[in-house]
This record gives C-alpha cells, sequence and structure tokens, in this order.
C-alpha cells in the first residue's frame, strides 16, 4: 500500500471504531424508558455509553457534609467519610434506584447524584438519617419527675438554637443524664420527653437484621431487629439486670418508646415499635440493615430538575443547533465549494469522533458541556477556514494544484497548532482544578480539541490527495 | 470562486486610540452598571432557594408576589413567556434544605386555592458551597489565563505577546459581564461555562493574527512593527470576518431559537463572540504595538 492508502484505511479504520463505540450509546437511548429501568435496576446498564447529565434528563444532586463535630474522636476523617459513603450506597442501593454516583468532594463533603428522581422527599430522609440505634436506660427518679414538669411549663422547646439544654433545665437534670424527645405521637399531642441514663450498654453498632412487621393487634407497621451473636449476649445481660425498669429504644436522639423489661430477653431479637407509615418503616429497616453513619450528615446543596424541564431543553437546545450546524454546512459548501464540501466531511468526522470518545470514557454530557463541544466545533471551523484561505491565497500566485496543498497546509500548521495547544492548555488547568459544570465543560473540550485538529488538519488532507490522485489539474475552493 | 473580503490595506494600528477608546467606554459602561447596580450573581455563588413551578391555570406575576410578600418572603420572580410556569428565588444564607422553599409552596397553596403545580426545578445552594464554587471557578480560571501566557511567551518568545493575548481575553469577558449586569442577567455556573468559551475563542482567535505576524517578520525582517501588524491583520482579515460570522450565525441561532434554558448562555456567547471578532483586530495586535513603540 501506498502512505496515501494507509491513511485513508486508517481514517476509515477510525470512523467504523466510532461507529461501533456509539452504538451502545444509540441502542441505549432508543429504547423505551421502562426497558431502561429495568435493565438499570438489573446491573445491565452498559458502561461504556454517553451519559447525560442531571441538568438533561432530570434528576436529583445533592452535596451533604458530613457534621466532623458529632465525629468519634477517635475515628479518623478519611476512614469515617469512607465509612459514610459505603453507607449512604448501601441504602441508596437498597432502595433500588439503581447506578447512582457517590463520590467524596473536598474534605468532608460528599456528593449524590440520583438520575431521574426528581421527588426527594424520601431519598433525602433515606440518605440524611444518622441511623444511630441505642437503648437506654430511663431515669425514673424524684429529680427527673421534677426536671420534666419544669419543662411542661415552658412555652416551647427546652433546647437552644444550637441543640443543647436550656440553662435552667440543664441545672435541675439528674447527675449522668440526659433530656430526649420522644417520636412525635397522634396530631395535637404535646411533645413529650425522656430523661435517659448517659450510658449506652447496646447500640445499633450490633444489628443484623432489620425487617417491617405488622402488629398483630392494630395492624400497625413495627420493625423487627436481630442482634448479632456479640449483641444478643449483651442484650440479655443487660435485659436481665434491668427487669422492670424502662427501657427507652432511642434512633438518631428520638425515643420511639419505653417499654418496661419484664424479663430477661434472650435471642438476640426485639421491636421498634411507634407510629409509622409503612413507608417510613420501610425506609427505615433499610436504613438500620446499611448501618448507622459515623457522624450526622446535612445536605449543604440541592439541585432538583423535573424530567420534563430537561427533556424540553434538550429538544429547543438540539433543534437550534442543529440549525445552526446546518447552516454553517451550507455556508461552507457556497463559499468554498469543493474545499467546503471537504471541510463539512471533516466536521461531521469531527462530531462522531467526539460523541464516540465520550461514550468510550463513559463521560457525561452537560449544558455547559455542550458549550465546550460548540468551541471545539467552532475552532475546527477556524482551522479549516485558515487551510482554506491559504490555498486561496497560493493559488493567487497561480502555483500549480499539486504545490497548493502541501504549501497551504504547512503554512497554516503553525496558526492552527499554536491556537489550538493555547486553548488546549486553558482546558487541562479548568479539567484539574473546575468543579461540576467547569469540569464538564473542559472535558467536551479538551477531546474536541484533539478530535478537530486530527479530523481538520489530517482528515481533509487525505481527502485532497485522494483527489488529486484521478484530477491532478483541478481544485474548486 | 466567491470572495467577500478582497486585498484590504487599513491602516489599523493608527486608529488605535480611537479602539482603546470604545473598549475603554464599553468597559466603563459595565463597571457603571456593575457598581450601581452590582453584580447580578446567581443562587450558585449568593446561596440560597430557588422553585420553578407550573401552574395548572394561568396565574399573574402580581399574584404570585402578593403571595410571596404575604408570606414575608423577599424572592425574585421571573416568569416565562409561553407557558404558565414561573421562577421564584430567594437568595442569601440559608442554614435548612428545605425551608423556604416549603415556605413557598404553603404561601401558594394558600393564596392560589384550586390551582395546583409541578415541581419543575429546585435548586437549594447552602452558604458554605455557594462560596466554594465562586472561589474554585475563579482559581481555574486565573491557573489556565497564567497558562496561557506562558505558553504564548514561550511559542513566540516574547511574554508581550501572551500578556496582549490574555488582555484581549480579559477585555472580552469584562465586556460581557458588564453586558449582562447591564441587562439585568444573572451569572451563575452556565454563564460561567460561557465565558469560559468566550475567553478560549477569543484567544484562538488573537494567536492566528501573531501567527501571521510571527511568519511576516520572518520574511520582512527590516519591516517596522507597525507595518508589519497591519499586514498581517489585512492578511488575515478575511480568515477572522468569514470564522467569527460562522460561529456568530449559530450562536444567533441559538439565542433566538435556543429556549429559555440556554437562553442567557446564548446572549453572553453573541456578545462575547462579537466583542472577540473586535478584540483580535482592534486590541490584541494594538497592544503589542503600543507596547514596542514605546519601548523605543
Amino acid at each position: 500500500m501506498t502512505k496515501l492508502q494507509w491513511k485513508l484505511a486508517l481514517t476509515l479504520g477510525l470512523l467504523a471504531l466510532s461507529v461501533w463505540l456509539i452504538y451502545p450509546t444509540i441502542d441505549w437511548y432508543t429504547k423505551t424508558n421502562d426497558e431502561r429501568g429495568k435493565m438499570e435496576a438489573t446491573r445491565m446498564r452498559p458502561k461504556k455509553i454517553l451519559n447525560l447529565g442531571l441538568d438533561l434528563r432530570g434528576g436529583t444532586h445533592m452535596l451533604l457534609e458530613l457534621d466532623v463535630e458529632k465525629l468519634d474522636k477517635k475515628e479518623k476523617l478519611s476512614d469515617a467519610m469512607s465509612r459514610a459513603i459505603e453507607i449512604i450506597r448501601n441504602r441508596i442501593d437498597q432502595y433500588g434506584v439503581g447506578e447512582t454516583p457517590i463520590s467524596r468532594q473536598g474534605e468532608r463533603w460528599i456528593s449524590v447524584d440520583l438520575p431521574g428522581i426528581s421527588n426527594t422527599a424520601e431519598a433525602e430522609n433515606l440518605i440524611g438519617k444518622t441511623a444511630l440505634l441505642e437503648f437506654r436506660l430511663v431515669n425514673t427518679s424524684n429529680e427527673a419527675q421534677s426536671a420534666l414538669s419544669k419543662v411542661e411549663t415552658l412555652d416551647g422547646p427546652p433546647f437552644q438554637k444550637d441543640g443543647k439544654l436550656l440553662p435552667e433545665i440543664a441545672k435541675i437534670m439528674p447527675r449522668g443524664t440526659m433530656l430526649f424527645k420522644a417520636s412525635p405521637g397522634p396530631d395535637g399531642e404535646k411533645v413529650r420527653y425522656y430523661v435517659l441514663e448517659d450510658t449506652v450498654p447496646v447500640t445499633g453498632a450490633y444489628l443484623e437484621g432489620a425487617r417491617v412487621e405488622t402488629d398483630q393487634q392494630f395492624g400497625m407497621p413495627n420493625i423487627a431487629f436481630t442482634f448479632n451473636k456479640e449483641g444478643g449476649k449483651l442484650f440479655e445481660k443487660f435485659t436481665g439486670d434491668n427487669i422492670n425498669k424502662n427501657l427507652a429504644i432511642v434512633l438518631d436522639a428520638v425515643v420511639h418508646s419505653a417499654p418496661v423489661i419484664k424479663s430477661r430477653i434472650g435471642g438476640g431479637s426485639g421491636i421498634i415499635e411507634g407510629s409509622f407509615t409503612l413507608e417510613e418503616a420501610r425506609n427505615l429497616a433499610i436504613i438500620l440493615r446499611a448501618g448507622a453513619l459515623p457522624a450526622p450528615v446535612n445536605i449543604i446543596e440541592k439541585r432538583v430538575v423535573g424530567p420534563g424541564l430537561g427533556e424540553d431543553s434538550i429538544k429547543k437546545g438540539v433543534s437550534a443547533a442543529a440549525i445552526g450546524f446546518l447552516v454553517v454546512v451550507i455556508f461552507m459548501i457556497f463559499y468554498y465549494r469543493a474545499g467546503g464540501f471537504v471541510s463539512d466531511i471533516a466536521l461531521m468526522l469531527n462530531f462522531v469522533f467526539l460523541i464516540a470518545a465520550m461514550s468510550y470514557f463513559g463521560a457525561t454530557l452537560t449544558l455547559p458541556g455542550i458549550a465546550g463541544m460548540i468551541l471545539s466545533l467552532a475552532m475546527a471551523i477556524d482551522a479549516n477556514v485558515l487551510i482554506l484561505e491559504r490555498m486561496r491565497e497560493e493559488h493567487a500566485l497561480s502555483k500549480p494544484v499539486a504545490m497548493i496543498i502541501p504549501t497551504a497546509y504547512n503554512k497554516a500548521w503553525s496558526a492552527i497548532l499554536d491556537s489550538n495547544m493555547t486553548t488546549w492548555i486553558a482546558a487541562i488547568f479548568l479539567f484539574q482544578f473546575g468543579t461540576g459544570p467547569v469540569k464538564g465543560f473542559a472535558v467536551t473540550l479538551t477531546i474536541g480539541l484533539l478530535m478537530g485538529m486530527f479530523t481538520s488538519v489530517f482528515v481533509t488532507r487525505v481527502i485532497y490527495e485522494f483527489w488529486l490522485t484521478s484530477n491532478p489539474k483541478e481544485l474548486s475552493i | 470562486m466567491i470572495v467577500f473580503i478582497k486585498k484590504t490595506h487599513i491602516d489599523f494600528m493608527a486608529k488605535r486610540f480611537i479602539f482603546f477608546a470604545v473598549s475603554g467606554i464599553m468597559i466603563a459602561a459595565g463597571a457603571v452598571s456593575m457598581t450601581v447596580k452590582g453584580a447580578n450573581l446567581g443562587l450558585d455563588f449568593t446561596g440560597g432557594t430557588l422553585l420553578q413551578l407550573c401552574f395548572e391555570k394561568p396565574v399573574s406575576t402580581g399574584e404570585v408576589r402578593a403571595a410571596m410578600t404575604k408570606a414575608g418572603l423577599e424572592t425574585a420572580i421571573q416568569s416565562f413567556t409561553d407557558r404558565n410556569t414561573y421562577q421564584i428565588k430567594v437568595k442569601g444564607r440559608q442554614e435548612k434544605v428545605n425551608e423556604i422553599s416549603d415556605k413557598i409552596m404553603a404561601a401558594l397553596s394558600a393564596n392560589l386555592p384550586g390551582n395546583a403545580f409541578t415541581e419543575e426545578k429546585r435548586d437549594y445552594v447552602g452558604p458554605v458551597v455557594g462560596r466554594d464554587l465562586a472561589k474554585k471557578a475563579l482559581f481555574a480560571l486565573i491557573l489556565s489565563m497564567f497558562g496561557i501566557i506562558v505558553y504564548v511567551a514561550f511559542r513566540f518568545s516574547n511574554p508581550v505577546w501572551g500578556a496582549a493575548g490574555v488582555l484581549a481575553l480579559m477585555h472580552d469577558v469584562f465586556i460581557t459581564v458588564g453586558a449582562l449586569s447591564i441587562t439585568n442577567r444573572e451569572i451563575d455556573l452556565v454563564i460561567v461555562a460561557a465565558l469560559l468559551t468566550i475567553a478560549g475563542y477569543s484567544i484562538n482567535d488573537t494567536i492566528v493574527i501573531f501567527d501571521r505576524m510571527r511568519e511576516n517578520m520572518r520574511i520582512f525582517p527590516k519591516m517596522p512593527l507597525g507595518e508589519l501588524a497591519n499586514l498581517s491583520v489585512n492578511e488575515t482579515l478575511s480568515r477572522t470576518l468569514i470564522t467569527n460570522c460562522t460561529v456568530l450565525t449559530v450562536v444567533a441561532i441559538l439565542f433566538i431559537f435556543g429556549g429559555d434554558v440556554i437562553n442567557n448562555f446564548a446572549f453572553a456567547m453573541l456578545v462575547g463572540s462579537i466583542c472577540g471578532t473586535y478584540s483580535t483586530i482592534a486590541i490584541a495586535t494594538p497592544l503589542v504595538y503600543q507596547w514596542e513603540h514605546r519601548a523605543k
């Protein structure tokens, strides 16, 4: 094969490869929503496809902050973070959302994306609950009673804004106890409080399982839990030592029930009663199974895009972009004739290569990403115009056609290289240090610039050279 | 062969002070608007809550505003013309994630009974996040500009060229930001992406002319810089205008037909690409000339 044939083969080979890489993406997006949903639920979602960002397909993005102050002093931050991420991932997995990107961001932030979910109250509960389950004894001393009656007389809650007890209450609390709120009962009832011991003999860390059970008498959903071996032993000893006392079951600092211990509880299982709805009970069981977070998390950013809005922005944006692209294509042919046609081929290839590369990397396309794409396409057009203008300049000097091509490419090369490299350097920095949308922009730009240089310099030249082998005298630019 | 622009011999360098003055006025106009009105920073940077709601039945902006005032919320309300949709924003420090949006929705249900609405979009940005996003975007931007100066200085063996290119780029970004302020458009993260695009495009455009100057310097080593700069700008004028008009057309189409979501983005791109064309011819190269001229 001659050098030209090699180049031709390379170009066509890359085109074939691109089509092969794009196929899974096309296949995925031509499926119906139901089919996609099923595949996502069963983890059959192909990895190497172009993903749509939440701004385009709808969904929820949340940024959580781990409350480091409430973290156990002995635990290292990085360990706590990876544990928190693991637990959140577990909870979401059990909830059945499908693929959800969860990642650590900065020192103590966790980013959670929930594609396709725009009703987030439930998900928020699922993710945001610490799920710290504790068993504490209720203090029934006279001092505790008087503290509780003092709380009764208050108008508002006995806690300050920062969560600490009001000083007048703190003064009269029995030594070694804490005040806890009870879970709200039926509507209209005043909030109740409990005085509980400081020590926590058994926690949810020993839990093995949790599931929803319906109350035999009233049909209310309860949560049945089982301890592991160690926890079962601890619980048995603890209940045996405290017969006839009240045991409070505390979840995330709220007392759900405080039954009297009638006898030693063996077998390592129990029930949390409370006025749960079935939904709440189900979610609680999930988070108890997944384990408690090392510290509470706060939602510090939340962005929800409804599915309708995403679709709408795609439709309008895509049709406008298509019109724009078409206008450019027509203009190039009109102005540069055959040369314009060659450029158009290069532009199309550029687009195909870009989508193929993004599919291969499983990249996510966002609105700012489309901006990066537009810039890279604009620069590819510029490279083509640069070459064509050089050709015209050489043509004006009445050089033979065979000379025009190499000279024009040689002269245009330094401008194309430097302009692309400059932008590329900027894009690399943005990719490295930018976050969110800035990064999305940088990804498409970085890939797009490389593809653009390849198609507008290499591919177009191959086409011209191929053309010249059969028509060495003619060049319509 | 169709040719829009024949060989030109315009003395751009002689007109440089006019160009500088025009740019100065445009930047000043933006700066005045920014100081008087302040930059209209979006939720991404100020923190706050945004709700976009689509109502079942027609509602007037006045009714929505009245409901918000009753609830004691200081909101910015934007309506979408073709649909029954309103965007309600409350900017500022908000510690709790759903507090404000719950209040807004409660107020609307109470004051507009029998008119249900669906939530199209909801943003909550906590106070820490806003600052962080702004800081990171700015940091990335400054670093990439520095990268540009170093690369251009290296390739053109003259740091002045790199600096001139970056100045032209900043010129475009400043004017665009000014135009956004004058038209009361908000600067959010998507606009930051537009500004990045403008910056990238501006430097690309400038480099092409610099490249021609570098080439001409080799061909005509004795030619005075003013003449050389003019020659280079004129020689590349056809390419500059064709490329830029093509891009401008695309952006204009996006602006007109692209829909609400990308309208601000397209506006920024439109202003930015016009500025980019202008600054390439009228700012970057004349700046280099001015500097070298003064040095002598």
